[in-house]
């Protein structure tokens, strides 16, 4: 007992690091999630409005992001914010700190699937329930907050939170620009401790318990919001 | 009906009372593209008048109902609940309401029920009933709960009230419509083929239900292919041919006298034998 207490003892403080991984990993991946669906519901609008300007705008965003790695556009996003402020403000001293650069390119990728997601939920809720609003009086506010909106999350949920757990993965990919996110403090450890099979398996052990408490969360989320929809028989109303 | 069909100038239409018509719709025209589905239709509905539209699929009579609260809206023609023409504003290309507000206000005093229900589905049977009162019409809360319950223990589902629509019958489902279209306590009811999609065996308890309005005096105006029924509860029976109004009268007259070959043949087609035997004493 003794010789095993006295190996995890020089592990403790890389322990901790670990932790602050994981809180930056969690704060990132909460941005990442606000910022792409604030850039979704946009994007949707966009792809569903009247104007073909706008339609093809986001049409082209939606194809542009979701067709290239998403380490180039870390990369990009991270290299390219430099130095398009050096060039726009030379004398400028602002940074785009990388772990804001990282999760503006995040939301970037995370807004264009959540577009196509968003989209199609709007266009699954049926017509004739938004026309029975309608026909009851309601205004347009209205109509979009009691029957719209609760409606497309409802279709949307399964595929946001599928994306929500893509994108806690995929923080990962910040460490590349030194944000000091799980992974990050993973090799960190491994650097001073020299025991990659150890740290990585804990960084594993985080990662899978990160998704397990989300998919626990998501799922009652989305049994809150699918209340009343018999998939089985594939009714709604 | 002769004395109180629409003067064909544009005029609030009064009965032999002098009260006004709780709808009156004027010389109403509505194309799809090149498809000419409306072609000059006008229809009068007194208070209390329990008008019923028949009519083969295709020959516009949705669209006509639609017309009537602007769910559609007409290329040509007008529009008064009671004494109030629907501002329609007319350009070139398209039509659309000319005031947003006028036409809010004037649809929660009309309780459609539609062929498919269209009940919210993400909201119970209760939740579908008070959402229009709550939301449109600002009452509070537990007047509207109040107002539901005794609505859906009217038309018999109350013991459903905290079911979501999916979980339905279609019986069910087109009864949980009702009590949402009467608790906006409408001046008229517009039904739109309501047993259509359902199966044999749940049409009469929905046509009960029906019943019962027409019993207390409701004004409706109700598509059917439900032709026995239609006879003992219209005031009116209108047959829609093709776009138009081709018979016209006391449910009696139309069904047992069509004047119209093609009203004839729809009735051939329409009138079960129970409904054939009844209409001959
Ligand atoms: N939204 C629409 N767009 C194009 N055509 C339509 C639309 N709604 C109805 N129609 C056409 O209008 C005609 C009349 O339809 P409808 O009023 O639904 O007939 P009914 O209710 O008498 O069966 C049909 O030919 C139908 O195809
Ligand atoms: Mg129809």
């Amino acid at each position: 007992m003794v010789s095993v207490a006295n190996d995890i003892a020089p592990l403790v403080p890389h322990l901790d690091h670990l932790m602050v991984g994981v809180t930056i990993t969690l704060k990132a991946v909460f941005v990442i999630t606000a910022l792409g669906l604030v850039l979704g519901v946009m994007g949707a609008a966009a792809r569903l409005s009247r104007f073909p300007v706008l339609q093809t705008s986001a049409r082209i965003y939606a194809h542009i992001f979701r067709g290239l790695p998403e380490i180039v556009i870390v990369l990009a996003s991270y290299f390219g914010a430099s130095a398009l402020i050096t060039t726009l403000f030379p004398n400028s001293t602002f940074q785009l700190a990388p772990f804001w650069a990282g999760c503006i390119a995040l939301a970037l990728t995370f807004g264009a699937y959540a577009t196509e997601i968003l989209r199609a939920a709007y266009l699954a809720i049926p017509a004739g329930e938004v026309e029975a609003g309608k026909a009851f009086g309601m205004n347009r506010q209205t109509c979009f907050f009691r029957i719209i909106m609760p409606q497309s999350l409802r279709y949307a949920l399964a595929g946001l939170s599928n994306l929500f757990l893509v994108f806690l993965k995929d923080t990962s990919l910040l460490s590349v620009i030194g944000v000091a996110e799980l992974m990050r403090q993973t090799k960190i450890a491994i650097n001073y401790t020299s025991l990659p099979f150890t740290f990585y398996l804990l960084a594993a052990l985080c990662y899978l318990v990160l998704t397990g408490v989300t998919m626990l969360l998501l799922r009652t989320l989305e049994k809150h919001f699918t209340r009343g929809m018999d998939v089985s028989r594939g009714q709604h109303g | 009906m002769n004395d109180a069909s629409p003067p064909l100038q544009s005029s609030v239409v009064m009965n032999r009372k002098g009260s006004v018509a709780a709808v009156s719709v004027l010389d109403l025209h509505k194309s799809y593209g090149s498809n000419q589905v409306l072609k000059g239709v006008s229809l009068v509905a007194q208070d209390h008048d329990v008008i019923s539209i028949i009519g083969s699929s295709g020959s516009g009579k949705s669209t006509l109902l639609r017309c009537i609260n602007l769910l559609e809206m007409p290329d040509q023609g007008e529009i008064r609940i009671k004494d109030e023409l629907i501002a329609i504003k007319r350009t070139v290309n398209f039509a659309k309401p000319a005031k947003a507000k006028q036409i809010e206000r004037l649809r929660t005093r009309l309780g459609m029920v539609f062929q498919n229900f269209n009940l919210w589905s993400h909201m119970t049977v209760l939740q579908n009933v008070i959402e229009a009162p709550i939301h449109v019409k600002k009452i509070p809360n537990s007047e509207a709960i109040e107002k539901a319950e005794a609505l859906l223990h009217k038309v018999g589902i109350y013991d459903k009230r905290h079911e979501y629509p999916a979980f339905l019958s279609g019986g069910e489902k087109q009864r949980a419509a009702i009590a949402r279209a009467l608790a906006m306590e409408p001046q008229v009811m517009l039904f739109d083929e309501p047993t259509s999609s359902l199966d044999p065996e749940r049409v009469g308890e929905v046509l009960k239900v029906i019943r019962t309005l027409a019993e207390e005096g409701r004004t409706m105006i109700m598509v059917t292919h439900e032709m026995h029924f239609a006879r003992e509860v219209s005031s009116e029976i209108i047959y829609i041919h093709q776009g138009k109004i081709a018979e016209q009268g006391k449910p009696e007259q139309v069904l047992g006298d069509p004047q119209t070959e093609q009203c004839r043949n729809f009735l051939a087609r329409h009138l079960r034998p129970r409904d054939t035997l009844k209409l001959e004493p």
